[in-house]
């Protein structure tokens, strides 16, 4: 099977050790991944603007670049719920194909739990680690269950940072509360966007975690913003990096 | 109309001057929001209950003009005056009509968010009519003239030594009592007198059934019966979506609607008008107030499926650190934001952004609003009517420009983060709003898409 | 054209097309193997308090003992011996100085503690708000699972009134602290009365 590699585009810029550990990780479970060189960006931050209406180019290029792959996988839980719910092409013909695209796009964990269903890692991961869930993975793409509802629990990224030898994974005191990040929110309404991101850092600081991980860089990006200006020992680290790790 | 700020970001901004009480705002709605989860675990049925209640909804919007119709005449059958007002000014109007009708200057009125939206203390106040809120929450911020900050827990904000001074002030307790046990006899004692001596009260309806033309109204206190049971004339106000086909379906609703609100199994008191007292007048005023507009509006419409619980409100990160005023609309958090645009686009245009889309709301809604997709539908009308400011329009094109050209996008990239390395100061200073608490990300030398291109060079 | 008709003309224009009104009967709702005891952990929880007794005398002797303040005791139940009946016929107002009122609850419901009552029980409407204490007198049988029994029950009674009543009035206005008797009564007991009385 073919897998498009879709790397969000501030992971690309600011996280590259991100996008090679899903690349590495791909490898070593046997598919074959090639990353489309055309691509920028998902068009997530214009369409949470307001401006779903400029991202028709954004839109076809996502097209034109990941038409015809068996599976498109994206280490990022917003980026491909994005493209799940709102991609298009803007002329008919291409539609069929973005169609395509919507439903064959998987994030990196639920790739591996449901379609490779993979049961055991080679990783390792010594240290104790807080799991932020961030929230369009876990209530949009459902990857874990969410507090509100009264059901069953369940985690996909959970089950998989399960199989890493000597990681210890610590229980929050608000499990998946948003983290404030939010897209162009974390800078129109920084004050709340921030407390919101100390809330969080101070929910895993408080249960002495060494690595805050998830499967959203974006997420992580804002929680290790602030725990840099804390000049915290505390670091981030996304779930691929973990799951790929074999020191 | 106070100065200052009037919307949400820069009235977030100042709640947030004081982090030790937006903490204390946080924790305590944080605990309500824990208070209904513990609620409905108790309901193994839980989930169908709400898809239940969902779908009896949706139906009834579907068929709200028979189910009106229906409404009125039994109404009328059992003696209740059926009133229809198209904005607030007219149930405004109307009530104040009521009023002189029976020469009476003074009123109890229990809670009734309606009339929040419709303004009409003031309306009264301007009219010489003295309007007493009966409610505990609602009679605090009246004597400190406010609106409530939230539609179940109207003072939520308020602290209890504050609370202390204000009934100091306008009671009489002793100074320096806080204790809450002790404030509340104040006001207990205080409005009893005004219950056993107003001839006039008005509620508000929680829902309001079709088949047999009654009113349910809910309250932990008691204050609506105590006053509505003493009157000559009961007058309850309501907006036409909170009706309901049946009273078998009060089986759905009353699970669900205190035990999302506050974790309760039910209110204290779950009241049935059917018919006046003997001599008394009941009167019900129908509100449009705008709902027909939603009604129509084909990705909003399901936001008057609202049973007014405001678990919206003590899920939402957002609202438990920017307080409901912050809203500045009767009602506040992720459901006031998708209504009010309804409204007032232009004045309410800056609500649906105040949110991370995060989607926790929809998920305790007991009667399954999508809200956050309305967010983010409403953040589409809004642009499209010409609501954004424009210089972040500018900055869309321009990252629409950008990202639409994998050259650009690559060279943008590079060229931005030699910035960063070479001239941190460029992006680390005051200008720039993330910086403002956090440091930024490392600007890497190499991004995924140049270290793959090398590789792939590599492998040739 | 009336506001009448303007508003019956938007709805009809907006409404969306019919969706199917689903039927409640089929939800499974929670059932309690006893609900007696779940009704009195409920309603003990919400601050209210259930005791039994054998006769309604006992009752009447028991409000009087426990409800020192006032003076004035009333209950709605007819052929009472000890105690004044209200005949339905006094002014709401002057029952603002009732210490305690004894009325008999139509059923009551286990999941929520909630009871019953219509006109008929209270006779004068504000009567279970305006006393300082509400007793209440309960047939163990006649509780029932959840509300979809209530109303199953309740059917389609004419009842001018009716109200359900789950524990003394209270607020949390204040910080979020439970304040038991906010403008309705200050308690409420709950007698199981387990002979027709």
């Amino acid at each position: 099977m073919t897998v498009g590699l879709f790397i969000p585009c501030y992971v690309d810029q600011f996280y590259p050790q991100v996008g090679i550990a899903t690349l590495e990780l791909l490898e070593k479970l046997g598919c074959k991944v090639h990353y489309p060189f055309g691509q920028t960006c998902c068009g997530q931050p214009m369409a949470n603007s307001g401006y779903e209406h400029l991202a028709h180019s954004c839109n076809d290029l996502f097209v034109k670049n990941f038409d015809g792959f068996d599976y498109i996988v994206c280490p990022s839980g917003s980026c491909t719920l994005h493209i799940k719910d709102h991609l298009h092409a803007t002329h008919a013909q291409a539609e069929a194909s973005a169609q395509s695209i919507r439903r064959k796009i998987y994030e990196l964990s639920e790739f591996l739990t449901d379609v490779l269903k993979v049961q055991h890692l080679q990783a390792r991961f010594p240290y104790k680690v807080g799991m932020h869930q961030s929230c369009h993975g876990q209530r949009g793409l459902h990857i874990s269950q969410m507090t509100e509802l009264i059901a069953d629990g369940y985690s996909k990224p959970g089950q998989l940072l399960n199989m890493v030898e000597g990681i210890e994974l610590v229980e929050l005191d608000r499990k998946d509360e948003c983290c404030g990040f939010g897209g162009t929110f974390c800078v129109a309404e920084e004050a709340v966007s921030v407390k919101m991101g100390k809330d969080r850092v101070a929910d895993h600081l408080h249960h002495n975690v060494q690595y805050i991980t998830g499967v959203d860089m974006s997420c992580l990006m804002h929680m290790e913003g602030i725990l840099k200006r804390q000049k915290s020992h505390v670091k981030v680290v996304h779930i691929a990096e973990i799951l790929n790790n074999q020191q | 109309m106070k100065d200052g700020p009037h919307n949400h970001v820069d009235l977030a901004e100042q709640f947030n001057a004081d982090e030790a009480r937006v903490n204390w705002h946080d924790e305590t709605l944080w605990w309500v929001r824990q208070k209904r989860d513990k609620a409905a675990w108790q309901v193994p049925e839980w989930e169908q209950l709400r898809e239940m209640a969902s779908q009896v909804k949706l139906h009834t919007l579907s068929n709200l003009h028979d189910y009106l119709v229906q409404f009125e005449q039994n109404a009328q059958r059992n003696g209740i005056t059926v009133h229809w007002a198209a904005d607030a000014e007219e149930h405004n109007t109307i009530v104040h009509g009521i009023l002189q009708k029976h020469g009476a200057k003074k009123l109890v009125k229990s809670k009734s968010m309606l009339t929040e939206e419709c303004h009409l203390n003031e309306y009264l106040h301007e009219q010489g009519i003295d309007v007493i809120d009966t409610d505990l929450g609602e009679r605090i911020v009246q004597l400190a003239g406010e609106g409530p900050s939230h539609i179940v827990l109207p003072c939520i904000h308020w602290k209890k030594e504050e609370i202390g001074v204000l009934f100091h002030e306008h009671l009489g307790t002793p100074e320096g009592c806080a204790d809450p046990q002790l404030l509340t006899n104040a006001a207990r004692l205080d409005l009893r007198e005004k219950f056993l001596t107003r001839r006039v009260a008005i509620t508000g309806v929680n829902f309001a059934i079709a088949e047999t033309g009654e009113l349910v109204v809910c309250t932990n206190e008691g204050n609506a019966d105590m006053g509505a049971h003493l009157a000559d004339v009961h007058i309850a106000c309501m907006g036409i979506e909170k009706l309901i086909p049946q009273r078998k379906h009060l089986g759905v609703f009353l699970r669900l609607l205190a035990r999302s609100a506050t974790g309760q199994p039910i209110t204290t008191y779950s009241s049935h008008f059917v018919k006046p007292l003997p001599g008394q007048e009941l009167h019900i005023v129908l509100v449009d107030n705008g709902r027909t507009t939603q009604l129509g509006r084909e990705d909003f419409r399901s936001s008057l499926k609202c049973i007014r619980c405001g678990a919206c409100m003590n899920t939402c990160p957002v609202y438990r650190r920017s307080g409901g005023h912050s809203y500045h609309n009767a009602i506040a958090g992720p459901i006031g934001a998708i209504l009010a645009p309804n409204l007032d686009m232009k004045q309410y245009a800056d609500l649906p952004f105040a949110s991370t889309l995060c989607g926790s709301c929809s998920n305790v809604c007991p009667v399954k609003i999508d809200i956050h997709q309305q967010l983010y539908k409403w953040r589409q009308v809004l642009t499209q009517e010409g609501h954004s400011p424009a210089a972040k329009t500018v900055a869309m094109k321009g990252m629409a420009a950008v990202l639409s050209k994998p050259g650009v996008y690559r060279f943008s990239g590079k060229v931005g983060r030699w910035f960063m390395r070479v001239m941190p100061w460029l992006v680390n200073n005051k200008l720039n709003p993330w910086y403002k608490q956090r440091d930024m990300p490392a600007p890497p030398k190499q991004s995924f898409g140049e270290w793959y291109k090398n590789r792939e060079a590599g492998k040739k | 054209m009336s506001s009448r008709d303007k508003i019956l003309a938007a709805v009809k224009k907006n409404q969306p097309p019919l969706e199917a009104l689903p039927d409640t009967g089929s939800l499974a709702a929670i059932q309690f193997g006893n609900t007696v005891d779940k009704f009195t952990a409920v309603l003990e929880g919400i601050g209210g308090r259930v005791l039994k007794a054998n006769t309604l005398n006992e009752v009447f002797a028991w409000v009087r003992a426990n409800f020192t303040e006032g003076h004035r005791f009333i209950t709605t139940i007819e052929g009472a011996a000890d105690m004044t009946v209200l005949s339905g016929d006094e002014a709401a107002l002057s029952l603002e100085d009732l210490e305690a009122a004894v009325i008999r609850a139509e059923f009551a419901v286990a999941e929520n503690a909630a009871i019953w009552v219509t006109h008929a029980s209270v006779k004068i409407r504000v009567l279970p708000f305006i006393c300082q204490h509400l007793v209440v007198v309960l047939h163990p049988n006649d509780i029932l699972n959840n509300m979809h029994e209530a109303y199953a029950r309740i059917g389609k009674d004419g009842y001018g009134f009716g109200v359900f009543i789950a524990g003394p009035s209270k607020t949390a206005d204040i910080e979020q602290s439970l304040v038991l008797g906010a403008h309705g009564p200050k308690s409420m007991t709950v007698f199981l009365l387990p002979k027709a009385q």
